[in-house]
């Protein structure tokens, strides 16, 4: 298959895109000894995972893929992710908080932060640490949460696999400093120039797979705080007078599911997805409870080494 | 070859929408100006009336603006410590879309310390808009503003007279403003300066023209971002293309990975690698949607060469037949200082450069730029935030371009190898005592140092185990007494290379694992003939190895 690209697919902005990520993939698997592809299997890291092994082709992946689980994501999310990554033969490592499941610690009781705080952000560090890994990917995109907007696609992170503002480095042109000390390391974000809908136009022009949740379903749910959550096992704590309902519902952003809400509607397809997105704009994050605990947790949860 | 892209059939307006949104091009704008000046309102009224926000955002912003209007400015505001103390601390990016255009916008603070912040947003910007606020006319910051657009080299720049609703829309006001500014403007060589009389609070002349400015002719900023020529097309500037990887997922594969910066390389081309200057052909051009006949920038691909040439990532890939780079030892280049610490003449430095960092020392300050009224000053430093013409020496040739004929391969960044900081930017103007200048560094050449020592000189490099010292002394002895002239060096590449360029064999060991990798990526790329031995390995077969080497180079 032998081709030249129009001009006009050549500097469409998603090719342009596509290309910086790609040129950013390559970088941080040359200047760091021991990368780790963080893999969520929402559409973000779908799409990150599509990029890299265009960056790499026809080589297999130079890093394995690093899933942090909470063992509290749906159901699906993991039939996925097992089938994905086998039939493309990628290496994944999961990697669970074993001492806070010791404890117990759960979404019902523990409440989203000291919940999130537990299972991802100390999870993560826990297996940073246990791999050895200097370099972790994101799919994180500037676009979206507020403090997110100033984040460099080079995160630089202290032994305690800390944020600090103060010593984040600036970054110009394309020329980015991945130089690092023992024990610190670098979060990278390929995506950081992506928008949400740049994501679901790359996914229908790449004809990407993800998780059927992000497509409208009959689903058995109930509402809480004015968002649809969803009884996706018997481990779902139901509150006095609750009890299921089915909607025709889909997830904007995918998480653990008793903290992520779905909203009702029809959209069936990728393009259905986009349309509707471009019609109803409510931004991303808002179905994700864990962001809104109170005004600038995301900024906290970042200082602490959450993504 | 030259396949057109299949026409969607249009039979829907999402279909029509979809292939819309797919033909966007990308364009990236910096925002210059202070709070003061109204740049937050202009910002957030973008990304209001282009779709750059959510309901909810919005929701929240009507919420917290006191009184009935929109505080727009609100929209733009991110970290705590900034709404604690009311100040923009750093570079933001915010994304809107237009009919023909996805916009990435470089949201900078304006005051005088923020400098570093601006040059950020810029380094990248095809266009600028710099922000004035109509009551107090063209002010120095203004003036340093576009100096620094220029310097960072931004084709278009855009100056928005702001609040002049306070003005009553004065003609004249505006008039005045234009002229003044005209007379400056033209000294810095922009491609085109557009100006706007505007009200931010009001939205007249961004997005909609206003009717409270019929002398205005019609022109809103919007409209001028969506007709300016696209992204300066680097296709007909010469093909550009820095090792990033280099791909062997088997023996039959060699593919060097990187970003085409500039121009467009085909099939069959004949390349020159640097710094070696070996000429070779491109054999294949290979991406994960299959081989392309040609490619241009900004497509990241894979070239993969006629010849079995050593070409390792650093290495920069040109066309034969266009002007070559630079190559240049000791460069003259205009730095923005970002180090809480001043520039130090006797440190030394790395400089990043494409793909490869080189150590560096800057020899001397020619002059710093006092930004206040933009005259050259004499300086022997520069602090945090200044900006100044400097002599850099770098250890090994750089391939590069000066800065305005190319702002990827002219650009590099300066770290502090000490805290791994980054602590300036550079824009690199040309070769000592004009462009290309090439200083000899030795009038003792390679052959002759051969000639007289009996070997070439090249690094050895033992890495990993506990035990690599004594598998270095070990092998220093045995070399020795089989007459060659060698020496040890532990950990410190440099020194090592400077060692083998003198016609030695330097065993360069180091016992940290970790270290292997950095010390193996200052050895590539330098120039220098390198191996590296197994410290397991029995030192006959160490030996035998070398020797091997050493008639290869010879």
């Amino acid at each position: 298959m032998s081709q030249s690209l129009s001009l006009a697919a050549r500097h469409s902005h998603l090719s342009v895109l596509e290309a910086e990520s790609i040129h950013i993939l390559r970088e941080t698997a040359a200047e760091f000894a021991n990368p780790v592809m963080l893999y969520s299997i929402g559409k973000d890291s779908q799409v990150l995972l599509h990029l890299a092994r265009k960056a790499f082709h026809p080589a297999p992946l130079p890093f394995p893929l690093l899933h942090v689980d909470t063992t509290w994501k749906f159901r699906e999310m993991y039939a996925f992710r097992d089938a994905f990554t086998a039939r493309h033969n990628i290496r994944l490592l999961v990697h669970q908080n074993k001492k806070a499941l010791a404890e117990g610690i759960n979404p019902f009781d523990h409440g989203s932060q000291k919940y999130t705080h537990a299972m991802k952000t100390q999870s993560l560090l826990e297996a940073l640490a246990l791999h050895g890994f200097d370099a972790a990917f994101g799919g994180a995109r500037r676009d979206e949460e507020k403090s997110r907007a100033k984040e460099r696609v080079y995160s630089f992170r202290d032994r305690h696999g800390q944020w600090e503002p103060r010593r984040q480095r600036p970054e110009l042109w394309s020329l980015y400093n991945g130089r690092i000390d023992a024990g610190e390391s670098m979060r990278v974000f390929p995506l950081s120039n992506w928008t949400e809908l740049d994501v679901w136009h790359y996914i229908l022009k790449e004809n990407i797979p993800v998780v059927p949740l992000y497509f409208a379903a009959e689903r058995p749910v109930v509402s809480r705080n004015g968002q649809w959550i969803m009884v996706d096992d018997a481990r779902m704590r139901l509150r006095p007078g609750e009890a299921p309902v089915n909607k025709r519902v889909r997830f904007r952003t995918l998480g653990c599911y008793p903290l992520s809400g779905a909203v009702e509607s029809s959209a069936t397809s990728v393009e259905d997805i986009i349309t509707e997105m471009t019609e109803s704009r409510v931004s991303e994050r808002q179905g994700r409870l864990i962001d809104h605990d109170e005004e600038g947790s995301m900024e906290l949860k970042k200082r602490e080494g959450y993504f | 070859m030259g396949a057109e892209i299949q026409q969607v059939q249009e039979t829907t307006d999402v279909q029509r929408f979809l292939a819309e949104h797919a033909e966007k091009e990308l364009l990236r704008l910096v925002v210059v100006g202070s709070v003061d000046d109204g740049k937050s309102t202009l910002i957030g009224r973008l990304l209001y009336e282009c779709n750059g926000l959510f309901e909810d955002q919005v929701a929240a912003v009507k919420r917290a603006s006191a009184g009935g209007e929109i505080d727009f400015s609100l929209f733009t505001d991110g970290l705590r410590a900034e709404r604690e103390q009311g100040i923009t601390i750093d570079v933001a990016y915010r994304y809107f879309s237009t009919r023909r255009r996805k916009v990435i916008v470089a949201d900078t603070p304006g005051h005088l310390q923020y400098t570093r912040n601006m040059a950020t947003g810029a380094s990248t910007a095809d266009a600028a808009v710099i922000l004035v606020d109509a009551r107090l006319g063209i002010l120095p910051q203004t003036r340093r503003h576009a100096y620094l657009a220029s310097l960072l080299g931004i084709p278009y720049l855009a100056v928005c007279i702001n609040k002049m609703d306070l003005m009553d829309f004065d003609r004249a006001v505006s008039e005045r403003l234009t002229t003044e500014f005209e007379a400056f403007a033209r000294t810095l060589g922009f491609e085109q300066v557009r100006y706007f009389p505007i009200s931010a609070r009001g939205g007249d002349n961004i997005t909609q023209p206003s009717a409270r400015t019929p002398w205005h002719d019609g022109e809103t900023l919007l409209g001028w971002l969506e007709s300016l020529p696209h992204q300066r097309r680097q296709e007909d500037a010469s093909f550009r293309f820095p090792v990033q990887y280099v791909l062997r997922p088997d023996l039959d594969y060699r593919g060097f990975a990187g970003q085409i910066v500039s121009g467009s390389v085909r099939l069959g081309d004949e390349v020159v690698v640097y710094p070696s200057q070996r000429r070779t052909h491109v054999a294949s051009i290979d991406t994960f949607e299959g081989r392309l006949d040609e490619a241009s920038a900004p497509s990241s691909v894979t070239l993969r060469l006629t010849d079995e040439v050593d070409v390792s990532r650093g290495d920069l890939i040109a066309l034969a037949h266009q002007p070559p780079p630079l190559a240049l030892q000791e460069l003259e280049a205009m730095l923005v200082w970002f180090g809480e610490e001043r520039l130090d003449t006797s440190r030394r430095y790395l400089v990043k450069h494409t793909s490869k960092y080189v150590p560096a020392h800057i020899e001397q300050v020619l002059w710093r730029k006092e930004l206040e009224d933009l005259s050259e000053v004499e300086a022997s430093t520069l602090s945090l935030n200044e900006i100044g013409k400097v002599r850099l020496v770098c250890k090994r040739p750089l391939a590069c371009d000066p800065y305005p004929d190319n702002r990827r391969t002219g650009a590099f960044i300066v770290v502090d190898s000490l805290t791994n900081d980054t602590v300036a930017a550079g824009m690199i103007l040309g070769g000592v005592g004009g462009a290309g200048g090439q200083e000899a560094r030795s009038l003792v050449s390679a052959e002759e140092r051969r000639a007289r020592l009996g070997q070439s000189g090249a690094v050895l490099l033992l890495a990993g185990s506990p035990e690599v010292r004594d598998a270095a002394l070990r092998l220093e002895r045995t070399l020795f007494e089989q007459g060659r002239h060698v020496v040890t060096v532990r950990g410190d590449a440099e020194s090592a290379l400077a060692l083998a360029d003198a016609g030695l064999l330097a065993i360069l060991y180091t016992p940290v694992p970790q270290a292997r990798l950095g010390l193996a990526q200052q050895l590539r790329g330098a120039g220098v003939p390198w191996l590296e031995l197994e410290p397991s390995e029995a030192v006959e077969q160490q030996v035998r190895r070398v020797l091997d080497a050493q008639e290869k180079t010879s």
